[in-house]
């Protein structure tokens, strides 16, 4: 009964797909998981087609970049928005803070793999090890991104001068600081509120993310999968971390490079 | 066979009788892992939501049926929603439409349809225990049930429940203002939704998964039952498209609980302009069809995998087409996803992109027709057997062919600016996808009833049912197409101020009494459903002398299905009325090697292959029954 979980093949002159065995060479579990990430696929897809719908209704910046200013009659330009990093106060650093961010996440699903190759040699020590570089690298993503929240919502020393219908009706000249759900010194109010909903949309599932590797870590850490004679539910959350990731790709690629 | 694996056998099913033992009634009906147990779960809560959905619908009849009746008698039931001078208030009508809707697609043609007889046959049909997991499978029904008593609990607010039309198209659903259903109601409505998503999407993983990994042995893809396709395509369709629904929801949440424009932009309420700016309501319609159309076929689908198994059987007959069968399903489900804008004709949506999705619109035509012709083809000279179930497929194939044919019409970018929102349309969906799920599912629970309770259902008082709810769905709704085409629109409270509509009260009238009438032929079936299953004559273990697997479990059947090995199939589930055999049905169980006398050729030619993969398997377990 050691084959509770994992794959079965039976080679049979029925062929694969002939019943009996699991075709996919894929536990229960895995195609399970397989199948949530590809309906999560529609829901963030959705998400994204909602942030293009939104982008493209509003000109672009057309003016030289020297000269940006935020408002909310044209999409404000990334680069010149997320520039800051923490502890460099005033330098301009288009992206930088971002790209780390990134690099992180990236990195994590590297020791993620490697902790998933761990688990195939049964090594609970390279598995322990890989788990916590991994949960690591996403606690460290997660805190990157409140800080890059936290500046966005407190804004920049100078702000920008707007006019807007505040949230009791009235119609308001003045300088806005940082960034809220009614108004934002960047750019239309659609650019924050999209910023917070997608951005914190996969921020959720990060953190969703990091307590499954937390709890894989404890259940390798004590022996669990040891017992239980394969490390299959590493390659499980593996597959949903990795999917974090690949979303990420994207969340980046539309908010901060176009 | 080879006596370790016996042995292995016997200590699986030991256990399963074991685990019996200990089970009380918290684990037994109500917290149960057991697939046949949530089946019946989903059905009762499935029956239950159809009654309340049907009863709405009477109500708003009544104020269409009758614009002038004294409604005082409903008071004790509806309290403040009579108005003093006895009249249904305005507001709560937009309540009841939107509900009837709701319930009747969601909680009725959705969970009671597809979870009742995905959960009930997936496991049976395919020779699996149970779902790949029973604990997914639990929570499914439980998340189910959770945004049923939300969404129960919404009909007795004091804003009443949300009023926006099914649909709950932003801005009028967004904004607290614009009426009393768009309050308290619609985001009860909101949060039902949200854990029915998540019911349905754990549930559709499960299906998927347990018909991928659990068939049994020789139970190829090319030897399921109909119904199994149907409800695996289904399950696909659910689960590609109720993401998209949750995306939609969850932008919608924002918009009302948290001060965002994503589908709110330039508007006046009450001469006051709100600060929303940069939304785009459409947006939401696109979302939100992404997934309504391809509800249609999760609501479909399953009714029409019933209907071909129960009239193949019926007919004793085999399925004409079986493949064509599988081709136009697969080709539905794929067409499903690329036609959701002929909804939103008349949105302000660029004509040209209108011509292309009624182009695809119309060819989804072309599958559906290959199924209809397939059914005729099917019955086409079969020794008929008319039982109950076998009438209500025949009524869906009814129903199919005169509701389909009007969505030629409406699958018309220019007819459409005609018939948009008319009651052409309520008669449209109500007979293709309304009532011929309906059938299917009433197909279902007259079918498989033996097997889900033991006993059958009297089948005097089913073709009772039968004919009235058949003849009254028919008198509903054909008189519904004049009615549209004249433009009489959908979800008014009243039209009859205006003299062209005054022409057509009597219809109206005409409608609403063939609709009370058929509403109440349901509790002929509703006393033959809840009496059968304590006092109804005891089934057989194949009643319908059907082929497909289970009926060759035992009577009642345990958690585990079959006491002892699961059978191992050697045949597709349709050799019905085969020349050459000596019954008219060939169980899927039958190895080809024992029936020489009624082989084809080809399957003559199988049946070395066949000996010597029997052979072989005789020293492997079956790799299913390792996960108990």
């Amino acid at each position: 009964m050691s084959a509770h979980s994992t794959a079965i093949g039976v080679s049979s002159k029925r062929g694969v797909w002939g019943g009996g065995n699991e075709p996919l060479k894929a536990s229960y579990g895995k195609l399970m998981m397989w199948f949530f990430l590809l309906s999560d696929i529609f829901t963030f897809t959705a998400f994204l087609i909602t942030y293009l719908a939104i982008r493209v209704s509003y000109p672009a910046y057309a003016g030289s970049l020297d000269s940006f200013t935020g408002s909310n009659e044209y999409w404000p330009v990334p680069e010149l928005v997320f520039e800051a990093v923490p502890f460099l106060h005033g330098i301009h650093a288009p992206l930088i803070f971002v790209g780390i961010m990134t690099f992180v996440l990236i990195s994590s699903s590297v020791t993620m793999v490697l902790a998933v190759e761990a688990g195939h040699r049964n090594d609970r020590g390279d598995v322990v090890k890989w788990m916590l570089w991994t949960m690591l690298g996403g606690i460290t993503f997660l805190s990157c991104q409140a800080w890059e929240w936290n500046h966005f919502i407190h804004g920049t020393e100078g702000g920008s001068v707007l006019t807007y219908i505040n949230s009791i009706g009235q119609n308001v000249t003045e300088t806005v600081f940082g960034a809220n759900l009614v108004v934002n010194e960047y750019g239309p109010p659609a650019f924050a509120q999209l910023f917070f909903f997608i951005t914190g949309f996969h921020g959720f599932h990060v953190t969703i993310g990091v307590v499954l590797l937390f709890l894989a870590f404890y259940q390798a850490a004590v022996g669990v999968y040891d017992k239980r004679g394969h490390y299959e539910m590493i390659e499980k959350i593996g597959l949903y971390w990795h999917f974090v990731d690949l979303v990420w790709v994207f969340v980046f690629t539309l908010f901060y490079l176009i | 066979m080879a006596t370790a694996t016996v042995a292995h056998h016997e200590a699986a099913s030991h256990d399963h009788h074991d685990h019996e033992h200990h089970d009380n009634f918290i684990t037994k009906y109500i917290f149960t892992q057991d697939h046949k147990m949530i089946g019946k779960q989903f059905l009762v809560t499935g029956i239950f939501w159809a009654i309340i959905g049907g009863f709405l619908s009477i109500l708003f009849r009544l104020q269409l049926g009758f614009p002038d009746m004294n409604l005082e008698f409903l008071r004790p039931l509806l309290g403040g929603w009579i108005d003093e001078s006895g009249k249904l208030d305005p507001t709560f009508y937009l309540a009841l439409v939107t509900m009837h809707g709701t319930i009747m697609v969601f909680f009725v043609l959705t969970a009671g349809l597809s979870g009742t007889f995905s959960n009930f046959l997936i496991p049976l049909q395919i020779g699996a225990r149970d779902m790949a997991s029973g604990f997914m499978n639990m929570l499914s029904y439980w998340f189910f049930f959770l945004s049923s008593v939300i969404m129960f609990i919404s009909l007795f607010i004091k804003t009443g429940p949300a009023g926006g039309g099914w649909v709950v198209y932003p801005p009028l659903s967004a904004l607290e203002q614009a009426i009393p259903g768009s309050g308290l109601g619609m985001t009860l409505w909101l949060v039902a939704m949200t854990f029915f998503i998540a019911s349905s999407l754990l549930g559709g993983i499960n299906y998927i998964t347990t018909v991928i990994n659990l068939r049994t042995k020789g139970m190829s893809f090319s030897r399921l039952p109909l119904t199994i396709w149907a409800f695996f395509l289904t399950a696909v369709i659910g689960l590609l498209s109720f993401p998209v629904l949750f995306a939609a929801a969850l932008l919608l949440v924002f918009d009302r609980s948290f001060g965002t424009s994503f589908y709110l932009s330039d508007i006046y309420v009450a001469g006051e302009a709100l600060p929303n700016t940069g939304g785009s309501a459409v947006l939401y319609q696109h979302l939100f069809w992404f997934l309504g159309h391809p509800e249609v076929y999760i609501v479909l689908l399953p009714a029409l995998g019933i209907t071909s198994e129960v009239i193949a059987t019926n007919s004793r007959k085999p399925i004409f087409g079986y493949k064509a069968m599988i081709i136009s399903m697969l080709g539905i489900t794929i067409l499903s996803f690329i036609v959701w804008a002929h909804h939103m004709f008349v949105s302000g949506m660029n004509p040209f992109l209108g011509s292309i999705f009624m182009f695809l619109t119309l060819i989804i035509a072309v599958p559906s027709a290959v199924k209809v012709f397939n059914y005729l083809t099917t019955l086409w000279r079969g020794n008929l057997v008319f039982t109950p179930g076998m009438l209500f497929s025949i009524g869906l194939v009814s129903f199919f062919i005169s509701g389909g044919l009007t969505g030629i019409f409406l699958g018309n970018s220019a007819i459409d600016i005609q018939l948009h929102d008319t009651y052409f349309v309520v008669a449209h969906f109500h007979l293709v996808m309304g009532s011929a799920s309906f059938f299917g599912l009433m197909a279902g629970v007259y079918h498989w009833f033996p097997k889900m309770f033991g006993r059958m259902m009297d089948a005097r008082l089913g073709y009772v049912h039968f004919w009235l709810t058949f003849t009254g769905v028919y008198l509903v709704f054909f008189p519904m197409h004049y009615i549209g085409i004249a433009g009489f629109p959908r979800r008014y409270y009243s039209w009859t101020n205006f003299e062209f509509s005054n022409m057509y009260t009597d219809l109206n009238m005409f409608v609403s009494v063939a609709a009370i009438i058929t509403f109440a032929a349901q509790f002929i079936f509703l006393f033959n459903f809840f009496y059968s299953m304590y006092r109804g004559r005891k089934a057989t273990l194949n009643p319908w002398r059907s082929n497909t697997l289970e009926w060759t479990t035992p009577l009642h059947p345990g958690h585990g299905n079959w006491p002892g090995e699961i059978p191992t199939v050697y045949r597709w589930p349709y050799d019905y009325s085969k020349p050459g055999a000596a019954e008219d049905f060939i169980p899927q169980t039958v190895p080809l090697s024992q029936t020489p006398e009624s082989n084809l050729p080809h399957e003559q030619e199988l049946v070395k292959m066949e000996l010597e993969i029997m052979k072989d398997e005789e020293q492997v377990l079956v790799a299913n029954e390792s996960k108990h």
